[in-house]
């Protein structure tokens, strides 16, 4: 065996030679390099949304006279929520395994989809949004109220974004094709999308289910 | 995309697998996985059959565990040596992340208990005058 197989070693040598990252091989292809980027950026935002979280947790008890978690929080619109936005999650991933094999079709279905289900929760959570503030329950209300909609208004407007950036990536896919660029604008997306799932557990656990025990 | 490359040692965070068959069953697992965990999680929080003081923590516990599922077969982070760049930064915002809210939760919890000398201080209706 004369050429040396590049047996995988973890940490930050590569391959086990001397090599120590920017050598011979020189630094990762840009699909590498791009997506890990963003996934700093997502675990940078995971940092913003544990500050709200704190906050939230903080002012949970601080009503002020006002509703409390129990009196405003309805666990069937929330199940709703979380089963459109976990459906929207996987459909996402069907669209990258299509978008994968180049199959326009399919991947603009899929992505339709993820952005319909995606819809569904955000209409679902201005609703949500619109009844409390009509019954007074608004973020003026109290500390709890403040934050609450502080937490859960950011998760809504990140979905928001996530949907303008969704139509974007499909009018890209669809003018210029599967090129390597779209495809790293695409495999963010897909990055983006499941880590606002994982917010998403977050909150129903801990704002609405633990709120409503 | 990359396919199969020797020199690949590195991979994307969110990268799908290979072949399409694993990754679609990579996907359909994840979500069962996670319909079957948030089903738990709502059913604990609704049933009486349960401790109640420790429904909170099983649902924390239930939490994490859905989010580890996301990250697994959704994100494709593994422990597999191509990987090892993006646990090493999940691991420092899990980090950070934890120190935040644990510190936060705490520090306030004892504000709350050794500084509040009325309940109403504590429930902020000095705001109102």
């Amino acid at each position: 065996m004369s050429s040396v197989s590049e047996a995988p070693v973890v940490g930050l040598t590569h391959g086990g030679s001397e090599d120590t990252g920017l050598g011979q091989r020189g630094p990762e292809s840009k699909s590498i390099v791009v997506p890990y980027g963003f996934w700093l950026f997502v675990l940078s935002d995971m940092v913003l949304f544990s500050a709200l979280f704190a906050t939230y947790a903080s002012l949970v008890n601080a009503t002020d006279g006002g509703p409390t978690t129990r009196q405003i929080f309805d666990r069937n619109l929330v199940a709703v929520e979380t089963m459109a936005l976990l459906l929207s999650s996987f459909v996402c991933g069907l669209a990258m395994i299509t978008a994968k094999r180049r199959n326009m079709a399919w991947t603009q279905i899929w992505l339709v989809l993820t952005g319909l289900l995606g819809l569904v929760f955000l209409v679902i959570e201005l609703t949500e949004f619109g009844g409390l503030i009509r019954e007074g329950a608004g973020p003026q209300r109290s500390a709890f109220l403040s934050s609450f909609f502080t937490l859960v208004g950011c998760h809504g407007a990140h979905v928001t974004a996530g949907l303008l950036w969704l139509g974007t990536m499909m009018a890209q896919v669809w003018a210029k094709g599967f090129q390597p660029h779209i495809m790293r604008r695409l495999l963010c997306f897909s990055v983006f999308w499941h880590a606002l799932d994982i917010i998403w557990v977050a909150i129903f656990t801990i704002v609405y289910l633990i709120g409503t025990l | 995309m990359a396919e199969h490359d020797p020199e690949l040692l590195n991979v994307a965070p969110g990268e799908p697998h290979d072949s399409m068959l694993s990754e679609t069953i990579s996907y359909v697992v994840g979500l069962g996985l996670a319909l079957i965990l948030t089903g738990i999680s709502f059913w604990v929080a609704s049933t009486s059959s349960l401790w109640g003081p420790g429904i909170a923590v099983g649902l924390v516990v239930l939490a994490i565990a859905q989010m580890g599922v996301h990250l697994v077969f959704f994100l494709h982070i593994t422990s597999g040596p191509d990987n090892t760049n993006n646990v090493l930064a999940l691991a420092f915002g899990v980090l950070i992340v934890f120190l935040v809210m644990v510190g936060t939760i705490w520090i306030m919890a004892h504000m709350n208990a050794n500084m509040g000398p009325t309940p109403e201080m504590t429930n902020l209706q000095m705001q109102r005058g």
